[in-house]
Order: C-alpha cells, then structure tokens, then sequence
C-alpha cells in the first residue's frame, strides 16, 4: 500500500499544474437572481426560457427587482410567478394588461409588465390589448408570438401563418375560411398611445442580445411617463410544430421572419 | 495577441437536451451525453477543450443551466534585445 502510495506521489509530481478556469473572478456569464431555482416546465428548447432570463437579467441589471410587479397570462406561461422573484400577479385568459393597468394606476412607482402569448394576447384579449395602448398606460406588455396555441395542443392562433399545419388546420391555413394572419404588433404601433413597439427573436446568440437590449428599452421608457411599451418576442415551439428544437429555430429563421420582420417600429425621437 | 481560455459549468440535472447550445457553439464543442439525468433525458456535456467563452451557449440555453468563465492570460511583453555582449551587464525587468 505504501509502495503504491509513493510512486501515485512521484507519478503526479512531474505532471504540469494547470490552474482552473471555473473561479468566481473569470465568471461572465451566469443565471440572474431574479430567476428562481425552479426548473421549469416548459418543453426542451422552447424560447419561454430565454425570454424569462431576459427580463429577469434586465431586472437585475436596472436594480429594480423590488419595485416590479409582474402579470403573468393564461397559456404555456402560466406558471411564470414560479420562476420570477418579483411580485406577480396572475389574470384571466386574455386580461392580462387590464389587470396590468389597475396596478400601475394604484402604484404609479412601480415598474409593472405583463407577459402573454399569442392566444392570450392576440386572440381572446384583443380588446384588452389595443384598450390599453389606445390609452397609453405606462406599462410594458412582452408578446411571446409563436403562432399556435401551445398549452392545449397546438390549434390554430390568431398568429399562425398561411398554409401552417396545426392540429385543426390539418391541411394548412387556408385564408379563405379563416382568415389572415394578424400582425398586432404593426396595428397597436399605429396608436398614438404607444411610445415603444419593437419586434425581437431568440433563436440565434445575436437575436438574444437585441431582445435584452429591446426589453431593457420597455422597462427604461417607463420612468418617462410616455405610454406603452410593446415588445413582441418571436419564438419557437418545438412541440407542436412536430420538430426537434434545432430545426424548429431553422424553420423560425426561413418562415416567420419573413412574414415578422424584426426591428423597431416605433422609437421615441425617431419619425416612423 | 493575448491568450483567451474558457470553460463552462453545466448543470446536468436541469438540462432537457435541447441541443440548442450545440447548434449555437462556433467551436462545436458540445455534443449529447449517452448517459441520462434522473429525468429522463439526455443532458449537454463539453467533449473538446477549446473553449473560448464567447457565451453564446448560454445565451440561447432555454434553462439557464450554464454558467460561463472567461480568462485572458496577457502574454509576457519583451523588454529589450541585447546583442554582441563583450562585458558583463545587468538588466532590470519590469515584474
């Protein structure tokens, strides 16, 4: 035992000391403290994930986490108030921006948002939803738009493109007999009580950091007193589009942002 | 040019394999594991060491299950050049 004790010391003796990367001073990135620890239940590869580490590094990054009240929707969201460590708030279907409203109006300091999805947003709250830009409530609404109704099994949204297979669109989307696409984010910037209106994605590195940057604008802007800030974040879901999360991202780049483009459609001290 | 090294922790319990951080790595070092965490699924691990800590990885990761280091090591600047040394000469070096 001790022979072979000695040569394991003589054999480790000659070999190079390499110092280890992984130490707090070399740490640039990590998960921001506002995400709690829950692992959360979205499926494997869905943008939900990245859109709630967005807000939560914007919160940290503004310092603001006590003062943030969050609503969370109805839909794959639902259990957003799990994984934010900011006061949340949880709305009908479709209502989330009403309830967001009567916050900001009874806390007028607090930096309030609401995070919904296409069916929440787009379908059933439409009325809701141009209400509250049309009278310019100082909060920030986060569009998720993954053109389908994810939590009850892929159906046909609002959001979902021509020719789109869902589960009750078997064929396609066929525009005759139900209708267009609705692009809610080109309608609400039409209004005169938004002050920002931008449009991200999270499917590639570069697209991730001009979504931080437009989340970061909404919560900004809402210090000014100026009206609605909307972001809408074009996501992928890999489940019910019947995809692996690499192609669905793939299948996101070359079919939605063509019909979505991404950029700013309103910027403050910028003619549109 | 200085040297960049970089490493990145992944934790594999909160992984769900979505090979999203493989697809976004431009050094292409990540890849599936064979093996399975206790939930059942195949979770990312690092198979070359040449990383640079761009971040990436963990910009796109759905779960936030990677936290990424980043070390620049500054290579040793050279002072001075002596040539045709008849005597002896003292030099000091900067530290």
């Amino acid at each position: 035992m001790n022979e072979r004790r000695m040569l394991d010391d003589s054999h480790y003796e000659n070999l190079i000391e390499e110092e280890s990367v992984c130490i707090n001073e070399n740490l640039v990135y990590d998960k921001p403290e506002t995400l709690t620890k829950t692992p959360m239940h979205y499926c494997p590869g869905c943008g939900h994930g990245v859109a709630h580490r967005l807000i939560a590094e914007v919160i940290d990054e503004l310092g603001i986490q006590e003062k943030t009240i969050g609503v969370a929707p109805v839909g794959c969201a639902v259990f957003a108030y799990n994984y934010f460590n900011v006061d949340m708030s949880e709305a009908a279907h479709g209502r989330a921006s009403a309830v967001a409203t009567g916050i900001k109006r009874v806390l007028p300091d607090r930096y309030v948002f609401s995070y919904q999805g296409d069916g929440d947003l787009a379908a059933i709250g439409t009325g809701e939803t141009i209400h509250t830009c049309n009278r310019g409530e100082n909060i920030l609404i986060i569009f998720i738009n993954n053109g389908i109704y994810g939590m009850t099994g892929g159906q046909m949204a609002p959001t979902t493109l021509e020719g789109m297979k869902t589960t009750t669109t078997p064929f396609g989307r066929d525009v005759q007999a139900m209708g267009y696409p609705l692009k809610i984010t080109e309608l609400i910037a039409q209004l005169p009580g938004v002050y920002y209106c931008s449009r991200v994605a999270v499917n590639t590195p570069v697209h991730v950091r001009k979504a931080k940057k437009a989340i970061y604008n909404g919560f900004k802007f809402q210090e000014l007193n100026k009206g609605v800030s909307f972001v809408e974040i074009v996501t992928n879901c890999p489940s019910n589009w019947k995809m692996t999360p690499v192609e669905s991202n793939k299948w996101l780049e070359e079919h939605m942002l063509p019909f979505y483009p991404l950029g700013d459609l309103k910027l403050p001290g910028k003619e549109n | 040019m200085a040297k960049v090294k970089g490493d990145i922790i992944i934790d594999i319990e909160k992984c769900k394999g979505c090979e999203l951080c493989a697809a976004a790595c431009p050094q292409h070092s990540l890849e599936l594991s064979r093996k399975l965490n206790s939930k059942g699924y195949h979770y990312i691990v690092k198979i070359e060491d040449n990383c640079t800590g761009c971040t990436n990885c963990a910009l796109v990761c759905p779960d936030s299950v990677i936290r990424v280091f980043r070390k620049t090591e500054k290579k040793k600047e050279q002072v001075a050049t002596i040539t045709n040394v008849t005597g002896d000469i003292t030099v000091k070096v900067k530290s």
